[in-house]
């Protein structure tokens, strides 16, 4: 198994050492020490596998509270941020006009090779024990280059995370080889929201009623991220036993698929997709030990909490910029209290919500209840990142309802971290 | 951190008694930061309340007019000081006081006056919103003469350096301020979410925001902003541990609990109607005390002032 681990690591850097771009965005250097240190990571552990149980959950007292991340979650981050500054910003506004993912950045995406840290090591990846706020990281990373690109690129990865957590030993060794492997990792959508006013997740008025070695799924879904281009959709539906998730090929008789365009999101090819009878095998239904439908529902929102802090970040950056440069009564307007005190409460909710979704990412991990923080943390999150939209626009005047500058995109990209409460998983 | 963490649980029963405890204000702050080794075990187990605020300036504590001086091995020093917290308990004060005003806040020193000393007089504010067990006093200066070894730190005036040195006490005591209104915030969180259940509502972060009661939903929003205030409170602290510089954060933080904190402490009040207005239950105490801690160490204005010129890169005399 370790030869497995290494094996897997080094076919991720060969791919990279072929790949042109990390070379143009000088991360080759971090990309290298990267997946280097993955390996390693994966030996320690597999190494250590045989004698010990995982690492102790508790920190000494000094280390209850720590911001630092360790190295390679800041290689981590270095790197994709280099990737979505680089790539994904220059790419966005076309890939909002055109309302679909570049087929260059996919193949480039391909090669970042985001799904190996939804995959465990058993099966060829590289996630380890914790890996919620690892995840988290790369989504706020990606997220600085553009949302809704972001949101796109993390569906191998969520899908990933999904059947690692969720399904039986047997699920996760057929379906997840498949995200580790040679070509494209396949697309597996997150069927979650569902459109009536006023909605519960954690009640999905989808049915899946028990027909012998099969059940019958209807309903409809909403909002699906990449829900057209799927080749399987994980749908929650209200059986018998409560809520549950069903692995559905998007090819089965009763599944119907339309575009859903919406206020924002362009790229992800959102979609509404209706159930009718859907016959899906009873071993399709995620089954692993301690399910938690509850702790799902909560790993996704805190995937757009994760993005929502990324793209506040990125709007930051470009307010500052703006307002420094741009002259009004003779002088640059962020030397005006109205505006520079905008800027600052940015900057303020925008740390508050970082910390709010790392805390319920980190308590996720350690294996203690995150119920409340992943809840606070939607709520803040939903809460400051549009009005960091709106005030993103409105410090840039008439200016900011153009779509020249990325900040109307933004705001319409932010609109929806209230309103989706799945689709990603971290 | 230690500090700050009992700062917060201290608040949480009563903010004007810790402010009222011997020894933790922001005068022995100040010796801790400035003070030479004579003065530090001079002065190391004093009791120090500080005097910057005068009537005619608070914020712009660099406009101060109280002067200092020199006369033999004394200072001789004249001026108006309001509201100095323990003013009237503190065995001395730390007063702000410049050496020469025409040189601006460079010539602005330190200088530990004890209690007692002739030519100051201490009079009581007794009439104020909250913080009542806190005394808030007004102090005199008429030819108060000074050991001259009682200023603080360095008697040179240099106008390179300036005022840097006596506004980084501020980056150790911002997230203390933040911590009392975090924890004065907790409970009246918890006292109201107590007088909610028993009216029937159910925090149990279940059902979504737009599906609860709207009390509910009013609870959960400011819990969720509590947790914004502490999270950014301890970071601040973390950072000042750490020895990473922390201005931009101690300032967030100040500026994120004070406004929560009068944010939470009001809508208890509202969310427990005329129960919470009452003076039979502490939430209408909370919701005055707390007002306090949005103002004192620098207003919500003034620590937007310093996020904003440390976010854009401005100067104090780009950004005013
Ligand atoms: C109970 C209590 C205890 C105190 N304890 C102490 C103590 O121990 N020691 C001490 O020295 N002081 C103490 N203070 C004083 C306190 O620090 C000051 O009141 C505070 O700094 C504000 O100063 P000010 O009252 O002069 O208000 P001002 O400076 O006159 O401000 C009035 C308003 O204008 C705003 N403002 C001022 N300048 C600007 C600007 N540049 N941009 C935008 N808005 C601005 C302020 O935010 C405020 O809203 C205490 C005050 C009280 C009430």
């Amino acid at each position: 198994m370790v030869v497995d681990v290494q094996g897997q690591a080094l076919s991720v850097l060969s791919k990279l050492a072929q790949a042109d771009w990390p070379d143009r965005l000088k991360v080759r250097k971090s990309f290298e020490k990267l997946v280097y240190s993955g390996s390693r990571a994966s030996f320690r552990l597999a190494a250590g596998r045989a004698a010990s149980k995982p690492r102790e959950a508790c920190p000494a007292a000094g280390d209850l509270f720590d911001l630092s991340l360790t190295d390679e979650q800041q290689m981590l981050v270095d790197m994709l941020q280099g990737f979505a500054l680089d790539v994904l910003r220059p790419a966005a506004h076309e890939a909002d006009a055109q309302a679909r993912v570049p087929a260059a950045l996919i193949n480039q995406a391909h090669e970042l090779s985001l799904a190996h840290y939804g995959v465990g090591e058993a099966q060829g990846g590289l996630a380890g024990e914790r890996t919620v706020l690892s995840n988290a990281l790369i989504a706020e990373s990606l997220a600085q280059g553009d949302f809704s690109l972001a949101a796109a690129l993390l569906v191998p990865l969520s899908a990933a995370n999904c059947i690692r957590r969720w399904g039986t030993a047997e699920q996760q060794a057929a379906w997840l080889p498949a995200f580790v492997a040679e070509e494209r990792a396949p697309v597996f959508a997150l069927a979650v929201n569902e459109p009536g006013v006023l909605a519960d997740p954690a009640q999905p008025a989808t049915r899946a009623r028990k027909r012998g070695k099969h059940y019958l799924l209807d309903g409809e879904k909403t909002l699906v991220i990449a829900g057209l281009e799927a080749s399987r959709l994980v749908v929650s539906a209200q059986a018998g036993d409560g809520p549950a998730l069903f692995v559905v090929d998007a090819a089965s008789k009763g599944v119907s698929r339309r575009a859903e365009p919406c206020m924002g999101l362009k790229a992800c090819g959102l979609a509404r997709i209706q159930l009718k009878g859907v016959k899906v095998p009873s071993d399709c239904r995620l089954a692993g030990k301690g399910f938690d439908f509850k702790a799902f529902l909560d790993l996704g929102a805190l995937a757009f909490c994760a993005l929502a802090v990324g793209t506040g970040q990125a709007a930051l950056g470009f307010v500052m910029t703006y307002c420094n440069e741009r002259q009004a009564f003779g002088e640059p307007i962020s030397h005006r209290q109205g505006v520079a005190f905008m800027v600052a409460d940015i900057a303020i909710e925008l740390d508050a919500m970082r910390l709010l979704t790392w805390r319920a990412c980190a308590r996720a991990e350690a294996g203690l209840p995150f119920r409340r923080e992943a809840y606070l943390a939607r709520l803040l999150c939903a809460e400051k990142a549009m009005k960091i939209g709106s005030d993103a626009v409105q410090l840039l005047g008439g200016h900011g309802f153009t779509q020249e500058p990325p900040v109307e995109r933004w705001y319409r990209d932010l609109r929806s971290v209230a309103v989706l409460a799945g689709g990603l998983h971290l | 951190m230690a500090a700050l963490l009992g700062v917060m649980e201290l608040c949480w029963g009563d903010v004007g008694l810790l402010l009222a405890m011997p020894r933790q204000g922001l005068g022995n702050a100040a010796i801790a930061a400035v003070a030479n080794d004579e003065q530090l075990t001079r002065f190391g187990r004093t009791w120090a309340a500080m005097a910057i605020t005068e009537p005619g300036c608070g914020s712009d504590s660099a406009a101060i007019r109280t002067t200092a001086v020199k006369d033999g091995d004394h200072y001789i020093l004249n001026g108006e000081k309001i509201f100095v917290t323990s003013g009237e308990r503190a065995d001395s004060v730390v007063v702000w006081a410049s050496l020469d005003k025409r040189l601006g806040r460079a010539a602005i020193k330190s200088f530990v006056v004890e209690k007692g000393t002739p030519g100051m007089t201490v009079t009581r504010l007794e009439k104020k919103l909250g913080i009542k067990a806190s005394d808030t006093a007004s102090i005199s200066f008429s030819d108060c003469r000074v050991p001259a070894a009682n200023l603080l730190g360095n008697a040179e005036i240099d106008v390179q350096k300036g005022f840097a040195g006596v506004m980084e006490t501020f980056d150790n005591t911002r997230p203390l301020v933040a911590g009392m209104a975090v924890g004065v915030a907790r409970a009246a969180l918890e006292r109201a979410s107590e007088l909610l259940s028993k009216a029937g509502c159910r925090f149990d972060y279940a059902k979504p925001l737009l599906s609860v009661s709207h009390a509910e939903a009013t609870l959960y929003r400011l819990e969720a902003e509590w947790e914004a205030a502490r999270l950014l409170t301890l970071k601040a602290a973390w950072m000042a541990d750490n020895k990473l510089p922390n201005s931009k954060e101690a300032s967030i933080a100040k500026a994120k609990a004070g406004r929560v904190a009068s944010e939470v402490t009001l809508k208890c009040v509202e969310l427990a109607g005329a129960l919470g207005y009452g003076e039979d239950e502490l939430l209408e105490k909370w919701a005055r005390d707390s007002k306090i801690l949005d103002i004192f160490e620098g207003t919500q204005q003034i620590q937007l002032l310093i996020v904003a010129r440390r976010v854009l890169g401005k100067s104090s005399g780009e950004l005013k």
